[in-house]
């Protein structure tokens, strides 16, 4: 069963003077799905992703996992179980004295027995590319920021989500340790039948990554498509304040200027064929 | 987490606004003298009509003064009962077994009280009209003539300005890694208090790590912008004294004069 939102409106601000971070949002999340969630600064992205596991409690609105209402107190505390969320910067959270340590809380609370706990622990770690024999007994904040990122993966990872969601989860990681994050997340995708939502700015990992897309504008919902068809709404998008892939864009420029490019999206192959034809025509 | 309200200073443009900070916190420090030289209920009319004028003038609702007195109830509703049980005197009214309730413990305990609620507001006066800058600037300048003692006002006073100006990052940074571990199905409410102060290694520790790594950016951050502490500072907002502390000041003398009068009189 997936994930249904219905109707949600969230409210912030003095009374008299209230403001909408969410304004009658409605989705369904299929399971298996990679859902890219895309949307300026202030767009109300985080708070719709912090509704999802009930951190905040629905005030107009539902939210249901897998069936579980999270407007109910205790039907929230197994949504937390279902899914997993990944903040902004997770590294800031870790705080035992091992990775092991580290890991290990989420499992812990759920109240598991020791085997669990290390079997899980262990496949987490392995999961993220972290070598258990070397990391697990060392103190997360003597890892590199590529590494402390993962750790702190590995520990909502250890919860075994059904639904994990991500806010940003490459802010701030170079080249390298953005591919490793979207590596982690495709395989767990395929491998493990764990269903993505995740947030971010580069359009180009949302073209190449996601199923879907949802882009929010000012608590709304603007696009609720695939990517291709969301970037196909380029001038709409930059004036929202997003964009375009890289490649999108060149061939929309070509095409303004009269060419017949190929419109393409997360593959360039195309492209770069149309463009070496031009090359050997010339 | 998010309801504390800190540096509860409340923006206007008063007579009593406009007063310098140094001229504030010198006419707390006599309107508390003035509370404690008061020996009477009825003597207490002549700082909380002080009270009543300084309000007044502040164009500060009374409801944000009286607020004020919401996180010390409980130590008023104590200081009261305490008063009326342990005051001994003549007139009796009745009596149970070795307690008798006297006429002088009432009193007392409305002496007491009254005193207490003078204080807080009279206190709260000033951080409800003073912003929490021009404050710890007013502090540092008062104790400047310290310096001589080789005193480091400048520097303690730039500690409260930044310690201040933290507090809501801290409450944002603690609301975030407590939502963090909450998802991680930390469990913060339930539990024996050995628990719940167990259960709150994960927020601290965290918030610990990232206060020390701030606290360094916000180092470089300033030397990188050549701040080297007090010696030969200049200010952008230097402090003056002008009509409205005359004002304030004399009205001050005033009160204080009376409540003295009243005191070696009476």
């Amino acid at each position: 069963m997936p994930i249904v939102v219905n109707d949600l409106s969230y409210q912030y601000g003095t009374p008299g003077n209230t403001q909408f971070a969410l304004e009658h949002v409605s989705f369904t999340v299929e399971e298996g799905a990679f859902l890219g969630i895309a949307g300026h600064t202030g767009s109300g992205k985080s708070t719709l992703v912090q509704h999802l596991n009930g951190l905040i409690p629905s005030a107009a609105g539902h939210v249901t996992v897998d069936g579980h209402d999270l407007g109910d107190k205790a039907e929230r505390k197994l949504a937390r179980s279902l899914v997993g969320m990944v903040f902004q910067y997770p590294e800031y959270q870790l705080f035992a004295e091992t990775v092991y340590d580290d890991v290990a809380f989420g499992p812990k609370n759920l109240k598991l027995s020791e085997d669990e706990i290390r079997e899980r622990v262990l496949t987490a770690l392995q999961r993220v590319g972290l070598d258990p024999d070397t990391f697990k007994d060392k103190s997360p904040f003597e890892l590199s920021g590529g590494e402390k990122r993962r750790a702190a993966l590995a520990g909502v990872l250890a919860m075994r989500p059904k639904y994990l969601v991500l806010d940003e989860p490459m802010a701030g990681l170079d080249p390298n340790g953005r591919s490793a994050i979207l590596k982690i997340l495709d395989q767990l995708r395929r491998e493990d039948g764990c269903t993505i939502l995740m947030i971010s700015h580069s359009m180009e990992d949302l073209a190449r990554h996601a199923t879907r897309m949802i882009v929010l504008d000012r608590g709304k919902i603007a696009f609720d498509d695939t990517p291709e068809q969301v970037f196909e709404h380029a001038e709409e998008l930059f004036a929202l304040g997003l964009s375009v892939p890289q490649m999108t864009y060149l061939s929309m420029l070509l095409r303004q200027k009269g060419f017949d490019a190929p419109s393409v999206y997360n593959d360039e192959t195309a492209l770069l064929e149309w463009i070496e034809g031009r090359i050997r025509h010339a | 987490m998010r309801d504390i309200t800190l540096g509860q200073f409340i923006a206007g443009n008063s007579l009593i606004h406009q007063c310098d900070p140094r001229t504030k916190i010198v006419i707390m420090i006599v309107y508390i003298a003035m509370v404690f030289f008061v020996e009477s209920i009825p003597a207490f009319a002549i700082p909380f009509v002080f009270l009543i004028v300084s309000l007044l003038l502040s164009k500060i609702p009374v409801s944000y003064i009286l607020k004020s007195l919401k996180p010390i109830r409980l130590l008023l509703i104590f200081m009261f009962i305490l008063n009326l049980f342990f005051t001994t005197g003549k007139h009796e009214i009745f009596h149970i077994w070795k307690w008798s309730l006297t006429w002088e413990a009432i009193y007392q305990s409305f002496f007491i009280t009254i005193r207490i609620v003078l204080l807080v507001t009279g206190a709260s006066m000033l951080t409800l009209t003073t912003s929490p800058i021009k404050l710890t600037d007013g502090i540092e300048r008062l104790m400047n003539p310290l310096r001589v003692f080789r005193f480091p006002a400048h520097e303690l006073a730039m500690m409260m300005t930044i310690a201040l100006r933290f507090i809501p990052t801290l409450i944002e940074e603690s609301d975030k890694i407590m939502k963090a571990q909450l998802s991680r199905g930390a469990d913060l409410e339930s539990g024996n208090l050995f628990t719940r102060i167990k259960s709150m290694i994960p927020i601290l520790i965290p918030l610990f790590v990232s206060s020390f790594r701030k606290a360094d950016e916000l180092a470089t951050a300033m030397e990188s912008r050549c701040y080297h502490g007090g010696d030969g500072r200049t200010r952008l907002h230097s402090l003056k004294f002008g009509k409205q502390d005359l004002f304030a000041g004399l009205m001050t003398l005033g009160f204080f004069g009376a409540t003295l009068a009243v005191f070696i009189i009476w």
